[in-house]
């Protein structure tokens, strides 16, 4: 109604002004990330040590690498719970591999990781849309399922650092010019993801679904063909995720991952994602779980107790939500003013 | 609207009957019956009194917090923060025991704290309109924070004996423990309030349509607001059971529970999209999962299960789950499948209300 009355100039703007909100939500977080970074550092010099901004990243890693994917879950209205029992799978069976067979390829690791991990997406988002149920309910039976599962095959049994490959661990600690290798395939994700969300079909559609599911069918999106993708991608990168915790911690057991489901919402959430689906961008999302690490590391670093470090996630991401949400109702405002202001310009 | 029903009145009941033959509940009767009948062949004396207390025993607090939780998901909102207050709540009474104060003050001051926490929640949910999923995961760090921040990494023992006989003794002259009999009260009550109060409907109207309950004049954000101090309150009393039981306090106690309280209230046939669910289906939920719980840990043992009995219960809790969103709306969604492999263009949208609303048409039927 109101395209056909305001110039499509005016749309583009608009779309901008929401493209520069979300941009200055991200640009809060690093400020908050830089604050946090001062303040340590002025308590205890070794905070900003190189090796301890490298821990800084490797410690985000995993959280932000499970972000990216729940972030395209959480965008279409749906929910992803299933992710630690997912991580905690990955990781065991990839660690059995090798104690198994002791010559397999690192890469060949990684690969068994992602797909076990995507056929597990696969599951929760073909339950999801092919039979309509909420998937809060179908990924939290999968939490169960998987988890029960890992035990059935762990078995009691532990994967220790003697059946991981050093090479594969070296993944967990080395370096390129300084960077740690976790942070460079954590950026890299969160590239060709923010990448994808901007420019492909497919992943563009994602938001439309979250904003309004009724609009995008509407518009001929195939919403659940669309979900089903935001699952499978979850479930893979959280398949990553369980090679990544395997490779720094070099081991595992059945309990490996319980929880980060939340630790990862939280993080995701943080970073600028509406819960309710629509809006939020993955860079944010992986700000968010580096802005909740640095947090972590500066308590422990300032000696303050890392005690405190729980409390304070939590009552950042209320802060973090009460703000989003004042954002949104001033935005609000703003735009119904401004067709106020245009539907009297055109009846003049 | 009562000139329709008096009209209708013969098919009506016809329809009543085969509604009542097919509920969900009905299902978990037959389920229920089916878990008894196995476990009294498998396992020696599964229904003597022994095993009936550890049964109400391991479910009472679980069963507790699954109540208020019910109600606010039938409001169309979810508290994930239930098993850190839990832990807040006994990590509370512990420090204060431990300082001195006597027993009852500390049990005073955590049910208080229960309440301060509950109207954190409901306040930011009701009266700033955030997101309850969003909160409750907030608080449910922040909670469980706290608990660390006061108590961990100590434990505290030594409370009085008539406190922690709570978790070790039934009530006398029956199998129930403390625990699971104040379940059945407040259950009881719950029903009550839900059935045969305007409370009751006020509170389904919310979840079921809030907009339309609102113009009906319907407080809709203040007895959310009261729902969640509720919550809060009767996590924490869930909490100091629960220390009883453990006859001490740790900070991570019940760490992980949130996730079991709503799958069981889910498996009871409450719609996660509110304004469905029922105190007996709550009921026989709980039910059925403490006494899988109970025949798993009891299982005489087999070499084959033993290593995974912990496992074997939560795949059965997840399947269980599963069957419970699926099996209601089976029709619909073979339908829908049928549908899609006629017309391939057509494909299922996101999951949306449109699952909830096709139920209830079908229901008002």
């Amino acid at each position: 109604m109101t395209a056909t009355l305001s110039p499509p100039r005016q749309g583009h703007t608009r779309f901008a002004r929401a493209g520069f909100l979300m941009r200055v939500r991200e640009l809060g977080i690093v400020l908050a990330i830089v604050l946090v970074f001062v303040a340590a550092t002025s308590v205890n010099p070794a905070f900003a040590r190189l090796d301890s901004v490298q821990q800084l990243l490797i410690g985000a890693s995993i959280i932000a690498l499970m972000g990216v994917g729940e972030t395209m879950v959480i965008l279409t209205r749906n929910y992803d719970l299933s992710i630690g029992s997912i991580l905690g799978l990955s990781a065991y069976v990839i660690g059995m591999t090798f104690r198994a067979h002791p010559g397999t390829p690192i890469v060949l690791g990684f690969l068994i990781g992602i797909a076990l991990g995507a056929a597990i997406g696969a599951i929760n988002g073909w339950i999801t849309t092919a039979l309509r149920v909420p998937s809060l309910v179908v990924t939290l039976a999968m939490l169960y399922v998987i988890r029960g599962v890992d035990g059935v095959i762990v078995n009691g049994s532990i994967i220790g650092s003697d059946v991981v490959p050093r090479s594969f661990q070296a993944v967990g600690f080395a370096t390129l010019f300084g960077i740690p290798w976790m942070a460079i395939i954590v950026v890299v994700v969160v590239a060709v993801a923010a990448y994808s969300l901007r420019s492909f079909r497919w992943a563009r559609d994602l938001y439309a679904i979250g904003s309004s599911p009724e609009a995008a069918d509407l518009a001929g999106i195939p919403a659940g063909r669309r979900v089903f993708t935001a699952f499978v991608v979850s479930g893979a990168l959280a398949g990553l995720a369980g090679a990544l915790f395997l490779a720094l911690y070099a081991q595992i057991d059945v309990n490996g991952g319980t929880g980060y489901e939340f630790l990862v919402i939280a993080a995701v959430v943080v970073g600028g994602v509406a819960i309710f689906g629509g809006s939020g961008t993955v860079a944010g999302a992986a700000l968010g779980a580096f802005l909740l690490n640095t947090i972590n590391q500066a308590l422990v670093a300032t000696r303050i107790s890392a005690f405190w470090n729980q409390a304070i996630a939590g009552a950042l991401l209320l802060a973090a939500i009460a703000f989003d949400q004042w954002l949104k109702s001033r935005m609000t405002t703003k735009l119904q003013l401004e067709k106020g202001a245009l539907r009297e310009q055109s009846s003049d | 609207m009562s000139n329709q029903a008096t009209e209708l009145a013969a098919p009506q009941r016809l329809n009543s009957l085969r509604r009542g033959l097919f509920r969900w509940e009905s299902g978990l009767v037959i389920v229920l019956l089916a878990v008894i009948v196995f476990g009294a062949g498998e396992v020696p004396d599964f229904l003597g009194s022994t095993n009936l207390f550890h049964v109400g025993l391991n479910s009472g607090e679980i069963g507790i917090m699954a109540l208020p939780m019910l109600l606010i998901i039938i409001t169309g909102e979810i508290d994930l923060s239930v098993a850190s207050m839990l832990g807040l709540s006994g990590a509370v009474a512990g420090v204060m025991f431990e300082a001195g104060t006597g027993i009852w003050p500390a049990i005073l001051v955590a049910l208080a704290v229960g309440a301060a926490g509950g109207f954190l929640n409901g306040f930011l949910v009701a009266r700033f309109g955030l997101p309850s999923i969003a909160v409750t995961i907030g608080t449910l760090g922040l909670f469980r924070g706290i608990a660390l921040i006061i108590l961990a990494p100590r434990t505290v023992t030594g409370f009085p004996t008539w406190f922690t006989s709570i978790g070790t003794t039934p009530v006398p002259g029956t199998p129930l423990s403390v625990s699971i009999l104040i379940f059945f009260i407040l259950a009881i009550l719950t029903a009550v309030v839900l059935q045969r109060t305007g409370l009751g409907r006020a509170i389904y109207a919310s979840g079921l349509q809030p907009e339309a309950a609102e113009f009906a004049g319907i407080r809709v954000r203040r007895i959310k607001l009261w729902l969640f101090v509720l919550s809060g309150v009767v996590c924490a009393l869930a909490g100091l059971l629960f220390t009883a039981k453990n006859a001490s306090v740790t900070y991570n106690a019940g760490t992980g529970l949130e996730l079991t309280v709503v799958a069981i209230v889910l498996f009871g046939g409450a719609s996660i999209f509110g304004g469905r669910g029922t105190i007996v289906g709550l009921v026989l939920s709980l039910a059925v999962i403490g006494f899988v719980q109970q025949e798993i840990t009891q299982l005489p043992a087999s070499a084959t299960i033993q290593g995974i009995k912990p496992q074997l219960q939560q795949i059965i809790v997840g399947a269980l789950l599963v069957l419970s969103v699926i099996v209601p709306g089976r029709g619909a969604a073979l339908r829908r499948l049928l549908r899609r492999a006629g017309s391939p263009k057509r494909t299922a949208g996101a999951q949306n209300p449109d699952v909830h609303t096709s139920e209830v048409t079908t229901s008002g039927r």
